[in-house]
């Protein structure tokens, strides 16, 4: 009984919970770019999102965990994949182009030496009083410091939806 | 025993109890629409094995399990397999937020069961991310099969399913509102005393009740919006290619997202375990058996439905979600604001 609880521990412990998902994460993501399938690629990404949200979760904030899949994996991706199938696109043929490569290489340094420098810096500290409820979330998001930015957003979105019906429309 | 894994051996009895009585209760279900279809069409229905036909359901899994299991040979062999395997998922996951009554003492102990899986902040919001995912089962079905009308029909039912889940989101916003919670079991407390504080009347929330029963058929391709079961004109839809125990897993998803929707239809409009009578008792069991007979309600109503209307075309269809539903949907959320906003409803 005592080496079962330990072992329930062990698997509901937050540490555990993270590197699986982690390694989720980690593994379809490199599912996204090397997969040579556009169709696999999306669905790794959807799993790439559900991980994450799980991450969210565990960092004890349900509601951007929610979001996630509601917004990335829920909405985005089908609208990904209906065209993918709709214009029924074939297997890609690996272009590896040399400048291609390099531009990689080069970014990848440049990401590595960032997160490098990131976490042998001061150590990070989460803000003193940090509350990650949905009421606390929105109060941020609705104080007058964020509010003229969301709404700006919004109008940014609702600008871009019509330019795209603007654009799809056939002359009559 | 410490507290910590009793309470964990308790979840796990609950989720248990709560998958078998879901399977039961589609195989009930299932027998329950075809009998009741039969009345409705002055026919007689399955009545042959057993008493009243209760062991067809019983029959049907035998015979689903030894029929053939076919798979296109030019199929996508993982996206074949995956689709049933997310659409169940999906199917029970959804149902995982959901309360089935107020909390009580198990008769005899001192431990305290609310009845529902987990409590969460956001619950109504969960529900409907893991449902915005069970579209990923018809668009996989759909593509995996490599058929001219699988691939058609899954763009036929993911095309609807991500229409109405706008006005389907929507309808949610005015019962969170009035609320101030999307813990559904805040919203169900919201609903006590008279049954005119339910959400569904019209002094409350009747305009986003109609709206949400209405989507919630499209999402779960009920009657007048059962397109992929339009064999004789559509070639059905996603699952033309399914047989044998993958086409029965991905029925029995449909029935489990039809009993999600008749239970949140219960929660969110119509008062959920609250009688509507205050002097009717509320406590354990018999909140319990008003929230069972409202569900049976609303899931007398799905099968309803299905014999007395007629299927939507498709272009019905679309028009009737963009250009009906969402915008009266948007008028409810406006509406419902500006009343809390201002007259603090």
């Amino acid at each position: 009984m005592a080496a079962l609880e330990q072992l329930l521990r062990l698997v509901l412990s937050e540490a555990f919970l993270f590197y699986v998902f982690s390694g989720l994460a980690v593994a379809s993501a490199l599912g996204v770019v090397l997969q040579s399938n556009p169709v696999h690629s999306a669905f790794s990404l959807i799993v790439t999102f559900c991980s994450l949200s799980a991450i969210y979760g565990l960092l004890g904030a349900p509601f951007i965990a929610v979001l996630q899949i509601i917004v990335y994996a829920g909405a985005i991706m089908v609208l990904f994949l209906f065209v993918l199938m709709l214009l029924n696109v074939k297997r890609e043929a690996p272009r590896a182009g040399r400048a291609l490569a390099a531009a990689a290489l080069l970014l990848g340094l440049l990401f590595a030496v960032q997160v490098g420098t990131t976490l042998s810096g001061p150590g990070l500290t989460p803000a003193a009083g940090y509350d990650a409820s949905t009421q606390a979330f929105a109060r941020q998001l609705f104080s007058p410091r964020f509010v003229y930015v969301f709404e700006a957003t919004s109008i940014l979105i609702l600008a871009a939806l019509v330019g795209a019906v603007v654009v799809a429309k056939k002359e009559p | 025993m410490t507290p910590a894994l009793q309470e964990f051996l308790l979840i796990l009895l609950k989720v248990v109890i709560i998958t078998q009585l879901l399977l039961g209760l589609f195989s009930f279900m299932t027998l329950a629409e075809r009998r009741l279809l039969a009345f409705m069409q002055f026919r007689l229905g399955p009545n042959r094995t057993g008493p009243f036909g209760i062991l067809q359901p019983i029959a049907d899994g035998i015979k689903l399990f030894f029929k053939e299991e076919l798979m296109p040979a030019s199929a996508s062999a993982w996206a074949f397999f995956a689709a049933p395997i997310v659409a169940v998922t999906a199917a029970f996951m959804a149902i995982a937020t959901v309360p089935y009554g107020p909390p009580f003492r198990i008769p005899g102990t001192s431990i305290s069961v609310t009845p529902q899986i987990a409590d969460l902040d956001v619950g109504l919001l969960f529900i409907f991310a893991i449902t915005s995912l069970g579209v990923y089962s018809v668009v996989l079905a759909g593509w995996s099969a490599n058929s001219k009308f699988s691939l058609l029909g899954g763009l036929r039912s993911s095309a609807q399913m991500f229409s109405y889940e706008l006005s389907l989101g929507m309808s949610f916003v005015g019962v969170i509102m009035l609320a101030g919670s999307f813990r559904i079991s805040d919203i169900v407390a919201s609903q006590a005393g008279w049954f005119w504080n339910w959400n569904i009347s019209p002094s409350k929330q009747l305009l986003a009740g109609v709206v949400y029963f209405i989507s919630a058929a499209a999402e779960v391709n009920r009657t007048p919006f059962d397109l992929p079961e339009g064999e004789t004109e559509l070639v059905a839809g996603y699952h033309t290619e399914y047989s044998s125990m993958k086409f029965a897993l991905m029925q029995m998803a449909e029935y489990i997202n039809m009993i999600t929707v008749a239970v949140l239809t219960t929660n969110l409009f119509l008062g959920g375990w609250n009688p509507g009578l205050p002097f009717l008792p509320v406590g354990g069991l018999w909140g319990l058996g008003y929230f069972a007979a409202k569900t049976f309600f609303v899931l007398f109503v799905f099968i309803w439905m299905r014999g007395t209307l007629p299927r939507f075309r498709y272009d019905q269809l679309m028009n009737f979600g963009w250009k009906v539903l969402i915008p009266l949907a948007a008028l409810n959320v406006l509406g419902t604001a500006t009343l809390v906003a201002v007259f603090k409803w």
